[in-house]
């Protein structure tokens, strides 16, 4: 027997052939493989092989994955960069349910492959003895093949020829180590050549060109220069007589003429107190609500003159042509149309008026709370029911 | 004609020879393309030229060059980002479903399927991409520590689709790849020409077709098969709630994810029958592609296609049961408004077209149902731009409204979408196996030890 010999090998031409041989084999061998073309159904129990322990890997890569994305999750959201989005809550489990499953099968399915072709297979291994056999050729196109190592313990080369020759193989055949693989450490290790010249200047170059093409596109193409330029933005710097923003020095534009912005629709009874008495009707409904606004407005704006229940009698009294009443004769007759034009518009340049100051509902409301008043001093008969 | 239903029809047709079976299939890769192949390349690389063109001008200009404006802020670039994803679900869904569902018809197109997967979803990524305007700063798209101390937002679902989209990627590529092992490894045992060795044995690890590694071939498979699944259905999930998480009317429904989904396998389905139609012819595959099989995928486009039709049903049916005038006026718009006429093109080609396959003579007639998958992808693609252009150009604010209208750099962008496609797919033809050598050997009949199968 050749002290090169790696294993003995016979060929099938059927699947049931390869079936009653691998069980036969496996009776008397422990080192022994089969090579088919595809997996063939029922070949795992006629091997005696135990079921395969990979899906506790696909387990554990995706139980890794799913930890790692909600992890980063939570901490980049809750820690490093909190940002309320949407009123939602920082850490909000079901907006990070779809990437988490999503890192979950990533890592579960890499990791998986990888352990399989790295640790299962103990691949890529290209220089492994039936490589490049007669035998190789066959199982890989149409033939089922099984081969028995000369490791194993009972192998005798003579005696597993006649059990495939018994079992009917097509073709039995001896594979071979590779010369080289044989040789010692050493020179298996000057057979890589790792330190050749052209080796070394090859893995440089790549070392050069990649991480030269990191650093453009990290520095180039990704970089961007931070957020320093509303320092040199052009801006209105107070007290500066002329601002760049715009070519004629001014800061900001004019409105585009015949525009009106939101909220300052010009008054259309402007000194005509009259008219608007006539023609202006109040809007606004009288609820609790409403009058709680109108008395809250009043207080600020209209008491400091009027006083708090509009007798004239404020704490600036005297110090300024005194207000009027609110509850005289004349006061009370006016129209609510008039009262709002009066706060819109004031009165003889000494009332000013509040449209600046009050939203036009605001102002209703201010009238519907100045009409309680003078009713709470000039009550009706049926008021008191 | 009787036929036995006791025994399981091979989806192979004849009983090829195992050797007939890897002669045939490694036989594109073995020989010099003809010209026919060269005239297809070479449009298909004339539409990726013009896109390409078309890009650098938009790198250049930006992409005020595109008919986008407010309101239709996204119109072809997410049109074709939709269309091209829902392409690869075809591949995925045949290569995992089917197989958890034991369907052997799968094995002779699963490889093709998840090849258009793979190419279909590297089309589609590109379209954010460059909808972003300044592609270069697309890695800030990734979470990752940056001078700006900025982080990416976790609850935005279009983060979610940069996680969804890049993982379907890769385990398609993973998936596909694990398939190709045992083939690449035949290849190698093949070739004579020592170059396309080195590459084979490279490619294949140096896989022996073990049955120790079979072993675990399978469970992986059967793993991996179990995790694309459900990856699957999330990704098109995750594409509709772009649109399903935002408050526009005809957008914001529950209704987007099953009805993406199925419109997704509608559309893939139809693009890989189409080009199956030409791989079996030309490779003479015949036997392998059977036209059962391209029967079986005949039936389950009229399955989805069904499903989509109801879906629009439904969603009419919604927009008038919920009360909400906004909603209302939106599908009403659709049908009605100034897009009607797309509209009414995906009607007919969704809708209509399909439902004649309900006849099996034209369900197996191979002219036939060529037509109406073209249909159905014009359909599709018509589908998108009338889900996102309709909704964006009726906003709430009617002082905003606006007809969108392409320009020509957005029509040379898609043409060059499909001229980016169509080469890698014919690329893909001549450089490796358009069939799953060892898969189809599994199913061939007499391939299965007898005492196990129950039959003869
Ligand atoms: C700056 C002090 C001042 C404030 C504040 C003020 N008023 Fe007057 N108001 C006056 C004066 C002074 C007059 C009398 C003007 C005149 O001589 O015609 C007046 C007159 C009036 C009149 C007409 C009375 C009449 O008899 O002619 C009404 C009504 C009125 N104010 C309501 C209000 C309301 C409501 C507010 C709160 C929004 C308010 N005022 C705030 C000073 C003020």
């Amino acid at each position: 027997m050749s002290k090169n010999l790696f294993a003995v090998a016979g060929l099938f031409n059927t699947p049931d052939e390869i079936i009653k041989a691998s069980k036969a084999v496996n009776k008397q061998y422990k080192k022994f493989d089969v090579n088919t073309p595809y997996p063939v159904h029922g070949m795992d129990s006629a091997m005696g092989l135990k079921s395969s322990k990979l899906g506790y890997f696909a387990l554990a890569f995706g139980l890794t994955g799913m930890l790692i994305a909600l992890s980063l999750m939570t901490w980049v959201t809750t820690k490093e960069y909190p940002l309320v989005i949407g009123g939602k809550p920082f850490f909000s489990l079901p907006a990070f349910i779809p990437i988490t499953f999503e890192l979950t099968v990533l890592l579960a399915s890499i990791g998986t492959v990888l352990s399989m072709i790295f640790i299962f297979f103990k691949l890529p291994n290209n220089s492994h003895p039936i490589h490049d056999t007669n035998y190789m050729k066959s199982v890989s196109n149409d033939k089922y093949g099984i081969y028995v190592l000369a490791e194993d313990d009972n192998f005798d080369a003579e005696k597993v020829k006649a059990l495939f020759a018994s079992l009917g193989a097509a073709d039995i055949s001896e594979i071979l180590y590779n010369e080289d693989d044989l040789e010692e450490d050493v020179q298996v290790y000057q057979h890589f050549k790792i330190f050749d010249k052209k080796f070394v200047v090859g893995l440089l170059s790549i070392v050069v060109v990649v991480s030269g093409l990191a650093y453009y596109m990290l520095n180039k193409l990704f970089y961007m220069a931070p957020y320093n330029w509303m320092m040199t933005q052009s801006k209105v710097i107070p007290q500066a007589p002329v601002s760049d923003n715009f070519a004629d020095g001014f800061p900001m534009r004019n409105p585009v003429e015949g525009t009106v912005a939101k909220g300052f629709m010009p008054y259309e009874y402007k000194g005509k107190p009259e008219e608007a008495e006539k023609n202006l009707i109040n809007p606004s409904e009288v609820t609790p609500e409403n009058l709680a606004l109108g008395k809250i407005k009043f207080d600020i704006y209209c008491s400091p003159c009027h006083g708090y229940f509009g007798k004239g009698d404020s704490r600036l009294n005297g110090q300024f042509p005194n207000p009027p009443s609110l509850h005289s004769e004349k006061a009370r007759n006016f129209k609510d149309g008039r009262i709002f034009h009066i706060i819109t518009d004031g009165q003889n340049n000494v009332m000013p008026g509040y449209y600046k100051q009050l939203s036009r509902d605001d102002r209703w409301a201010v009238v519907n709370y100045v009409r309680v008043l003078q009713r709470s001093l000039n009550a009706k008969e049926e008021d008191l029911k | 004609m009787d036929k036995d239903y006791s025994k399981e029809l091979s989806v192979i047709e004849g009983k090829p020879s195992l050797a007939t079976i890897t002669h045939d299939i490694s036989v594109p890769m073995e020989t010099m393309p003809n010209k026919a192949f060269y005239i297809a390349l070479s449009v298909t690389l004339t539409f990726l030229g013009i896109g390409a063109f078309c890009l650098i001008l938009t790198f250049i200009y930006g992409i005020g060059l595109w008919g986008n404006n407010n309101p239709v802020g996204w119109a072809f670039d997410i049109v074709n980002f939709v269309f091209w994803i829902g392409i690869g679900h075809a591949g995925t869904l045949i290569s995992a479903i089917l197989f958890l569902f034991r369907q052997k018809w799968r094995t002779g197109i699963a490889r093709f399927a998840e090849a258009m997967t793979i190419f279909a979803v590297m089309t589609a990524g590109l379209f954010p991409l460059i909808h972003v305007g300044r592609p270069w700063l697309d890695g800030y798209l990734l979470p990752h520590p940056n001078q700006h101390g900025l982080w990416v937002n976790f609850t935005s679902p279009l983060l979610w689709d940069v996680f969804a989209v890049s993982t379907y990627a890769t385990v398609s590529l993973i998936f596909w790849y694990v398939g190709l092992i045992p083939d690449f490894a035949t290849l190698r045992d093949r070739t004579t020409n020592n170059i396309k060795k080195l590459i084979y044995s490279v490619l294949s690890f140096g896989w022996r077709h073990s049955n120790r590694h079979w072993q675990h071939y399978e469970m992986v498979y059967l793993i991996l098969a179990g995790f694309a699944t459900p990856l699957v259905l999330s990704v098109h999930t995750i594409v509709s709630f772009d649109f399903a998480v935002s408050i526009l009317p005809g957008w914001h429904t529950t209704i987007f994810p099953p009805y993406f989904v199925a419109g997704a396998v509608f559309s893939g389905f139809a693009m890989v029958q189409n080009a199956l139609i030409f791989i079996r012819k030309v490779f003479k595959l015949e036997y392998i592609i059977t036209l059962d099989t391209l029967e079986k995928m005949n039936k389950i486009m009229l399955l989805t296609g069904t499903i989509v039709g109801y879906a629009y049903g439904m969603e009419f049916f919604i927009a008038w049961y919920s009360g909400n005038p906004l909603e209302l006026f939106t599908f009403v718009n659709r049908a009605f408004g100034d897009y009607a006429w797309a509209y009414w093109i995906m009607m007919t080609c969704n809708v209509f077209s399909p439902q004649l396959f309900w006849f099996k003579k034209l369900r197996r007639s191979i002219p036939f149902m060529f037509v109406v998958a073209i249909f159905v992808n014009v359909g599709m693609w018509f589908e998108r731009f009338v889900i996102i252009v309709t909704s964006l150009s009726r906003d709430f604010l009617p002082s905003s409204w606006a007809y969108y209208k392409p320009t020509l750099i957005d029509g040379g962008i898609l043409l060059g979408s499909f001229g980016l496609f169509f080469t890698l797919v014919l690329l893909f033809t001549k450089a490796m196996p358009v069939i799953s050598i060892a898969e189809v050997k599994a199913v061939v009949d007499g391939s299965q030890p007898t005492h196990h199968g129950g039959h003869e």
